[in-house]
């Protein structure tokens, strides 16, 4: 998807590899495998630093947990870099995964097409996160706070760019153009 | 206007084990077990009465696994929970999905109640990952429904060599797939019992149209990542770890071989000192019967 608009992608595994990157992706999964992934190899002071010093950083699902000030169980535990609390498996198990059209801010008004697995939920927003798009009972699901970008759906499994385009020009990339016709990317597998 | 929401879509069923890629599913018996595994880093657990190699030596029918011992290990852990039941037993799979169960595995491991049929998948909600020993047989079950596949290699033996066999065998024929004329097309989906659209998806694709794991005598940190750069998108161990000689262990370093697959140095390191790994049963001393792979293709 990120290369099917114009970026260079590359996977991030050890810190090193974070070297020289505009944006950095935290991708959905298993949070507690993620969290304990991220210790083992160093990657949790660098990529908060990166959070720190204003560079882009995009968490989905799981990687919206651990971008979260503070979740509400022990396990796993956060990077605390973004002012929000989240409520991880928010709607239940696998048989209440859903997917349901959102309004998302700065997207332009065409519906986007959000993709909820295992998802995670905002349960708390601090002062200085702009809430981009909400569910109809308001909890909200898809947060921004300067360079900081969390969605707790899975924009990776849709052909809509909108949200990846939307984060390039956060990272410096082209400026978001809400106009531009929706592209349809090849779907990831 | 409040928008659609729609659950069981076949995107919000494959997308979930899209969440899963890269990493490994561990067999737990207890909840114990699963708090291990989970500390250990799995993305899931198969929660199951026997690990395979018990089901081997035992022998007898095996069936899906109490209800009250699946709910203790789905109480135990916030990751995922996949749990088995025969092939073609829908009722077993009723079951499953009642309990909440996260995705269901229609698996070879069990004594298959239906010889001829496998469980029409798309009727359910919950997801199901089916194995498979060629492409054919991995098209067959997503078309019934499977929103995840692995390969059924060799349950319970602690031998590689069937899981090699069978996810070579899927990227050969999709190699082969992708250089093949629309006219041999027709005649491939024919000898593979497979529709004709799915085999043109899955060669504008490259790929199966589903997330594909390695299952079936993965036993040590090697397996794990031979199985990944062979192509895989991760891992199912069974009863490599909870037959082993240091479960914590040996899961930890399996789940950091899936994550550093191509990184040789990280292997070696995670190699070490993992004790005795589960004593193995090589594929080749068994008698045709007491294969599984072989079960309901």
């Amino acid at each position: 998807m990120l290369r099917s608009i114009g970026a260079v992608a590359t996977e991030v595994r050890l810190p090193g590899h974070l070297d020289g990157l505009d944006g950095l992706i935290i991708p959905g999964g298993e949070s507690t495998t993620l969290s304990r992934l991220m210790s083992l190899y160093d990657l949790r002071q660098p990529v908060a630093d990166m959070a720190a010093a204003g560079r882009a950083v995009w968490g989905t699902c799981a990687g919206m947990i651990m971008l979260a000030s503070e979740i509400t169980e022990a396990d796993p535990i956060p990077l605390a870099v973004m002012d929000v609390g989240v409520q991880r498996n928010a709607f239940g198990r696998q048989v209440d995964s859903f997917e349901q059209d959102l309004t998302v801010a700065g997207l332009g008004p065409d519906p986007y097409h959000a993709i909820f697995i295992r998802a995670p939920v905002i349960i708390r927003v601090g002062k200085s996160v702009e809430v981009l798009a909400a569910l109809s009972d308001g909890r909200p699901v898809a947060v921004r706070q300067d360079s900081l970008l969390a969605t707790s759906f899975h924009p990776e499994l849709t052909a809509d760019a909108r949200i990846h385009r939307y984060f390039l020009a956060m990272a410096g990339g082209p400026p978001f153009d809400a106009d531009a016709p929706l592209i349809e990317t090849p779907r990831v597998r | 206007m409040v928008a659609e929401i729609l659950t069981g879509t076949f995107t919000v069923k494959s997308g979930h084990a899209q969440m899963l890629k890269g990493g490994v599913i561990m067999d737990v018996v207890t909840p114990e077990q699963a708090s291990i595994a989970q500390e250990a880093g799995a993305v899931a657990v198969m929660a199951l009465e026997r690990v395979p190699a018990d089901i081997r030596a035992d022998g007898g029918v095996a069936r899906m696994s109490d209800p009250s011992m699946i709910a203790e290990i789905i109480d135990a852990v916030s990751i995922p929970v996949m749990a088995k039941c025969r092939i073609g037993h829908f009722v077993e799979a009723q079951i499953l999905q009642a309990m909440g169960v996260d995705y269901v595995d229609e698996s070879e491991v069990l004594t298959p109640a239906d010889e001829m049929h496998h469980v029409w998948k798309h009727d359910f909600t919950v997801p199901f990952v089916c194995g498979c020993r060629d492409l054919g047989e991995a098209l067959r079950r997503i078309s019934e429904g499977a929103a995840m596949i692995r390969t059924k290699g060799e349950a319970g033996t602690g031998d590689v060599v069937e899981a090699v066999r069978h996810m070579r065998a899927v990227q050969d024929a999709i190699r082969k797939l992708k250089t093949m004329p629309d006219d041999e097309l027709v005649v491939e989906a024919r000898d593979l019992r497979v529709s004709l659209d799915l085999l043109q998806q899955t060669r504008e694709e490259g790929r199966l149209p589903v997330v594909n794991f390695a299952a079936g005598g993965v036993a040590t940190p090697a397996d794990a990542a031979l199985m990944m750069q062979l192509g895989a998108d991760g891992v199912f161990v069974g009863s490599g770890i909870f037959k082993s000689g240091d479960p914590a262990s040996r899961g930890h370093a399996i789940v950091q071989a899936v994550t550093h697959y191509n990184d040789p140095h990280i292997l070696a390191e995670v190699s070490r000192d993992l004790g005795e790994p589960m004593v193995g049963r090589s594929v080749r001393e068994l008698s045709p019967e007491e294969l599984l792979a072989t079960r309901s293709i």
